[in-house]
């Protein structure tokens, strides 16, 4: 066990049914993703992959099968345990709406810390004070420090989700799970924008699951995983 | 829990304006709650401090409650009279330290003629033991002098020197005048906030003297004596319609109205009633219309609180995506659900305080108004232990209330995951 890291992510025999669904949304056997191993997964809508990322959260529990983070049992922790252990663990980006419109672009970019002692203490180790550490990220990410007083909603989409990457990316947690975070930016900046982040992750040696339909741009990761084929409920889900 | 408390703070004020309005419909609430409970207070205050000091208010046998309304409070219709005899034979009991003879049934225009002597302004009390105080002018001396309250001298702007004419009865349409015998103004009492305030005062001699050509509540037909003349006559009168007794020990209080109730000594069925006891009496009767006014005050609140919720509730749907943002970065459900209850609990209290203000506010300004409209004394005060007791169960409430829409928020947050489904 020591000798080879744990996977980042490892999901076996897994199935989960939302409340008051007649099929499982997600029945698959095997996904397994390696420590900071950058893993782009496909999937038309209705394949499951809200789902499947809600499972890696540790959001909800599947009726079936186990589901191992870091090597931790996540379908075995209580909901507090979980809770916890998403934030210190794992930088999520949506596709838009990342950020409280309530709070600066510097206390969205630290909000993991505020609920996370453990992403506090290693963003610490990035920067001299909590505040330097968001800005070196948010430097990084390419946006200037004009910008960094500015209310959040005067931000373009694009500086938006740089910002929503650098509230993921802050503490170096392990993973980072970007939920189709380029479908609402032009196809340069998606370029622009997917650099940037797997420049950061490399950095940080997080492992990123990308998840998009856009099939453009899986070239640039390691792996690409169809979610579609590999989850058997989708299968039957368009059979039916 | 600090950051929770931050990220409501700022949450809330990024909505404002909703919340504002929400604000704004509960400290309404909690001003007309607080209000009517106050003025409550203050006229049942005003009440019970119409008459102080005054251990026995005896007269003809009736109701307790008439009586007082009858001799204190000028209300109601007349009851029978006693005999002056028999409040002399009251006075010269040896447990007796003062007796005020009163004789009502005059009016002018619509306020109260009360007959009386000197002892009135002797020995009569009003709120916390105070003495009545005559703002100009002296007491009743020659046989038509008159001493008005500050409401009659206020309304009818009259001034020391006028002269006024009483009626016979107490309001109705056609009243017959004592045009023949006029009276002179030659006092003006202080105000008091109590019903002397809107009473003519004249003295017994005078009322016995406007009556000297009467009989049996009409003018006697073809008699007439003249004002000049009528001191040839005895003014003492022969009935009166209540005496109030002031004891040398209070002590004596039930022996004395256990013997008046006797009628040892008396030569007519008398009934002596202890002013306080009358009064809580009275305020049971008044106290079903007063239990109303609370309710529907309650009810205003109620529906404060129900717009609350429903304004909660209402932004909820766009504020999924804001506790899925929370959730993703380790909020719990149950910080989710403190997040909700802290928000409906800051607009609560700052609904209530700005209520409080709100009333504070009216009070001062109004206050004074009130006082000389229908003379309610409104104070600018804390809240009494009765207000902040119904504070307390507004705030309870509204956290209540509060919950519903953050029990919602918590199973929204369990079944949305980290992509709500809009």
């Amino acid at each position: 066990m020591n000798s080879s890291p744990p996977a980042a992510i490892d999901l076996r025999d897994l199935q989960f049914t939302w409340p008051s669904q007649p099929h499982p949304a997600l029945s698959l056997s095997s996904l397994r993703i390696g420590a900071g191993e950058h893993v782009f997964i496909s999937g038309p809508s209705g394949s499951g992959k809200s789902t499947l990322l809600a499972a890696i959260g540790g959001i909800i529990l599947p009726q079936r099968g186990s589901v191992e983070v870091l090597g931790q049992p996540l379908h075995a922790m209580p909901s507090r345990q979980r809770d916890r252990f998403r934030v210190d663990h794992l930088g999520f980006i949506f596709q838009q709406f990342n950020l409280l419109p309530y709070l600066s672009i510097l206390d969205n970019v630290l909000l993991p810390c505020q609920f996370s002692a453990y992403r506090k203490q290693r963003a610490l180790q990035q920067g001299a004070s909590l505040t330097a550490a968001a800005q070196a990220l948010l430097a990084a990410l390419d946006l200037a420090p004009a910008l960094w007083q500015r209310p959040v909603t005067q931000l373009s989409i694009g500086q938006q989700q740089r910002v929503a990457a650098a509230r993921a990316l802050i503490g170096r947690p392990e993973i980072i799970v970007a939920d189709e975070p380029t479908s609402a930016l032009d196809s340069d900046r998606q370029q622009g924008f997917l650099d940037l982040l797997q420049q950061e992750c490399a950095q940080s040696g997080a492992a990123l699951v990308f998840v998009s339909h856009d099939l453009r741009l899986a070239e640039r990761f390691d792996r690409r995983v169809a979610l579609e084929q590999i989850n058997e409920a989708a299968r039957a889900g368009e059979a039916a | 829990m600090k950051i929770l408390l931050r990220l409501a703070a700022r949450s809330a004020w990024n909505r404002r304006f909703t919340l504002g309005l929400m604000l704004v419909a509960i400290a309404l609430s909690t001003t007309m709650l607080l209000g009517i409970e106050r003025v409550r207070h203050e006229v049942r205050a005003g009440f019970s401090q119409s008459v102080s000091g005054t251990d026995l208010v005896v007269g003809a046998r009736t109701s307790p409650i008439q009586l007082m309304l009858y001799a204190i409070f000028r209300i109601g219709g007349a009851t029978n009279n006693m005999g002056w005899d028999s409040a002399q034979a009251l006075a010269r009991n040896p447990a007796v330290a003062w007796t005020i003879p009163i004789s009502l049934g005059d009016s002018h225009r619509g306020f109260p003629v009360l007959a009386t002597n000197g002892d009135y302004f002797t020995h009569f009390r009003y709120g916390s033991n105070q003495p009545l105080r005559l703002a100009q002018g002296h007491p009743m001396a020659g046989v038509f002098d008159a001493v008005l309250g500050a409401d009659v001298a206020d309304k009818l702007h009259y001034r020391l020197g006028d002269i006024i004419i009483l009626s016979h009865g107490m309001g109705g349409m056609s009243l017959t005048q004592h045009a023949d015998k006029p009276f002179r103004v030659v006092g003006i009492l202080a105000r008091t906030g109590t019903p002397v305030d809107r009473t003519v005062h004249i003295g017994l001699d005078g009322m016995q003297a406007i009556h000297l050509d009467w009989e049996g509540g009409a003018p006697l037909p073809g008699v007439h004596i003249p004002a000049e003349f009528v001191k040839k006559f005895n003014l003492t009168p022969t009935s009166i319609t209540a005496v109030l007794v002031g004891l040398k020990s209070r002590a004596r209080v039930f022996a004395l109205q256990r013997e008046i109730a006797d009628g040892q000594g008396y030569k007519e069925p008398l009934m002596a009633v202890l002013p306080g006891v009358a009064l809580d009496q009275l305020w049971d009767v008044v106290g079903i219309g007063e239990n109303a006014l609370l309710v529907v005050s309650g009810m205003v609140v109620v529906v404060g609180l129900a717009g609350l919720v429903a304004a909660i509730l209402a932004s909820l749907g766009e504020r999924r995506r804001e506790l899925a943002i929370l959730r993703s970065v380790g909020a719990r459900p149950l910080d989710v659900l403190l997040l909700l209850c802290i928000e409906g609990l800051g607009v609560m209290l700052a609904g209530v305080a700005s209520g409080l203000l709100l009333l504070s506010l009216l009070v001062w300004t109004l206050g004074p108004l009130l006082a000389e409209q229908f003379g309610i004394a409104l104070q600018p005060a804390w809240p009494a232990a009765g207000e902040l007791q119904l504070l307390l169960w507004t705030i309870l409430a509204g956290l209540v209330a509060s919950l519903l829409p953050a029990l919602r928020a918590y199973r929204l947050s369990l079944s949305d995951g980290l992509t709500p489904r809009i």
